[in-house]
């Protein structure tokens, strides 16, 4: 860590789901640090831990079967896992907002877009009903939606796809939070409304400031956009770095089969793309040492004694294993 | 050379039914007037945001939906009016890709029942040769010989995949309409069903559609690529040349908002404000003119925006809105 205290911090963080298989770890000793006004990209596949991650930090596991076994969570210096369901609610919306991947399910259909805006102004900063209705058209203004007052009066189904991902940026920042959680923000859009909105937030951190988890899958959108970026592979991290320093010297296995598997300007056309063989096993399944030897299909102590998650750069953080881990610094 | 696959002017348009007595309010021009051509082994990839019409329009080519207007030539036979039973022998060459390998695989069949049922439909070979059939099918995807007797829910997406493109390669097909095959894979997954599509296509000679919204897939896989806008293509050129040299204005802004995976590349963004428009009530002159506001945009109303080949090989919508002052002045003396 460097000089001042990251804005959040998650340490050992243990998350499980009660099944009818038992009590199965979605999110196994997870840890990482989101600094003041930066982005922090969390990438992975389905099924790797990178939402119920963010769901935790928020509070927001589907109840009762989400528990959040061990670990902190963090944020301005006090642990949210400790908090009283009250407090939480004073958290989420205002200091720490949330953007969802579906735009029109995180947007209530029956309600028009200005009541559901001046919401979180009534409920977080007692305004009154005049003075959240002008704050709401401020908003709209700030994520760039033409013609704000008109669209206060509109229903979400009346927006294309874009304009209410904008909305729910508005929301997710109405507050001015110092933390946005976005849950794959762009995957619902198409790419020039994608461009459009990475733009956006981009913008808006400028003016005010506050620090963004970006989880995607994409990892286009995390060069694009993050400083920072987590790689979770079957709810472990492998591989935290500074984008920079992951794009050119990525030390996991795992990092680098992703990185190569994907089509960039430079592939020649028609060739064989590089694959990661295999897929990953099942939640019940997964061993409890390296879970991509598991995929890569070794076998031995490895697959017994979880490997060590190391600093070994400054800030660049990578899961050990003597078969996945290459030491690039 | 002889094309495999010749659409010339193909219009499908739905109609929009509303009000209290449901009458009909207008029509969605889903697809408003494509021709393109596809040659024995090449891969055309159709690319466009959603909403342009790009899956309208691989549904239409293998008839799943009834083109209002225009002519689907395939193998040298003209299939637009073909009747239901005459059409049976040309479903053997001409085979679809679903997106959604969960909805389009049926639930309740074994694997080996979903990948014969093409096979019983066209009385091939008898029962132990359909097995044969099967087997090799299997193994030919990447699948082990015990996935035969297990159903879909067994299988990951990427598996799921398979078996839908066993089931289309089933009767040696000619050509295969790939439906956005990648779009709902992981990664890791994703290339490893992009590597089977290529082999195949080495292997067996075949032909694709390759409907996708993925630009860097498309370039990867392609040998020419088609850009629809609203329902018309937009420009159409050799893949290698599209996406070093993009003509036509909604080209290059979409090629330009394409996140490319490395950080150090700082690319200048086309700027692009707006959506798409709706086809149920398009712009009565250049759609994409009308959404970048361009000021000749009164120019185009009313007009065909014809594709004009403006280099060997490179067709490009004769558009003063959206070309520059030199390739429209190509593209008006062509005409």
């Amino acid at each position: 860590m460097t000089t001042a205290d990251p804005l959040l911090k998650v340490h050992d963080l243990i998350t499980a789901f009660d099944t009818d298989a038992g009590l199965i770890r979605a999110v196994d000793r997870v840890s990482f640090e989101v600094p003041h006004g930066k982005t922090v990209g969390i990438v992975g596949e389905s099924g790797c831990g990178k939402s119920v991650t963010a769901m935790s930090v928020l509070r927001l596991l589907p109840q009762p079967m989400g528990k959040v076994l061990q670990g902190r969570v963090e944020f301005k210096g006090r642990d949210l896992l400790k908090a009283s369901d009250a407090e939480m609610r004073k958290v989420r919306g205002n200091e720490i907002g949330v953007i969802f991947q579906e735009p029109m399910t995180a947007l209530n259909p029956v309600h028009r877009i200005g009541r559901q805006l001046s919401e979180c102004f009534l409920l977080h900063k007692k305004m009154s009903r005049k003075q959240a209705w002008e704050a709401s058209i401020e908003m709209l203004r700030k994520v760039r939606i033409p013609a704000p007052e008109l669209r206060m009066g509109d229903y979400p189904h009346q927006l294309s796809g874009g304009m209410r991902q904008r909305v729910v940026i508005a929301m997710a920042l109405a507050c001015g939070p110092d933390l946005v959680i976005a849950d794959e923000p762009t995957t619902a859009l198409d790419v020039t409304v994608q461009a459009q909105i990475l733009d956006l937030m981009k913008q808006l951190q400028a003016e005010m400031g506050m620090s963004i988890v970006l989880i995607t899958h994409d990892l286009g959108v995390i060069a694009e956009t993050c400083d920072e970026v987590v790689v979770m592979y079957a709810g472990r991290v492998v591989e935290r770095a500074p984008v920079k320093q992951l794009f050119t010297k990525p030390m996991h296995a795992y990092t680098r089969g992703l990185l190569a598997s994907i089509p960039t300007s430079a592939t020649p056309p028609k060739s064989v793309l590089p694959t990661i063989p295999g897929m990953v096993a099942g939640l019940a399944d997964l061993v409890p040492g390296c879970r991509f030897c598991q995929r890569m299909g070794r076998g031995g102590g490895i697959l017994r004694e979880r490997p060590e998650f190391e600093e070994v750069a400054p800030d660049h953080w990578v899961e050990t294993c003597p078969n996945c881990f290459e030491d690039l610094s | 050379m002889q094309s495999l696959l010749s659409i010339r002017d193909l219009k499908v348009h739905f109609p929009v039914h509303g009000g209290l007595f449901l009458k009909q309010l207008g029509t969605i021009r889903a697809v408003d007037g494509v021709s393109l051509d596809i040659a024995p082994g090449e891969t055309l990839g159709l690319v466009g945001e959603s909403g342009c019409g790009k899956s309208t329009l691989g549904k239409a080519i293998v008839r799943l939906l009834e083109p209002n207007q225009g002519s689907v030539q395939f193998d040298g036979r003209d299939i637009t009016k073909a009747s239901r039973r005459s059409l049976q022998p040309v479903r053997r060459d001409l085979q679809m890709v679903f997106q959604d390998p969960v909805e389009s695989l049926n639930a309740r069949h074994s694997v080996r029942e979903i990948i014969e049922e093409p096979l019983i439909i066209h009385r091939t070979g008898n029962a132990a040769e359909r097995r044969k059939r099967v087997d090799h099918l299997l193994d030919r995807v990447g699948l082990p010989k015990g996935a035969a007797d297990k159903y879909p829910f067994e299988f990951s997406g990427g598996q799921r995949q398979r078996i839908g493109i066993a089931r289309a390669i089933a009767l040696d097909p000619k050509l295969v309409v790939c439906d956005e095959p990648v779009s709902a894979l992981d990664v890791s997954v994703r290339s490893q069903v992009l590597n089977l599509l290529l082999e195949l296509q080495r292997d067996l000679g075949l032909s694709y559609l390759f409907i996708s919204h993925d630009l860097a897939v498309v370039k990867h896989v392609s040998d020419r690529v088609a850009v629809m806008y609203l329902g018309k293509l937009v420009e159409v050129a050799p893949a290698a040349k599209i996406y070093r040299d993009p003509r036509h204005a909604y080209t290059k802004a979409l090629l330009s908002s394409i996140p490319e995976p490395d950080p150090s590349v700082q690319r200048p963004r086309v700027k692009l404000e707006g959506d798409v428009p709706s086809p149920f009530n398009p712009p009565a002159g250049s759609a994409f003119g009308h959404r970048i506001k361009h000021p000749r945009y009164d120019e185009t109303v009313g007009k065909e925006l014809p594709l004009t080949e403006i280099e060997p090989g490179h067709w490009v919508a004769a558009d003063p809105c959206c070309l520059s002052e030199e390739d429209w002045r190509k593209v008006s003396a062509a005409s």
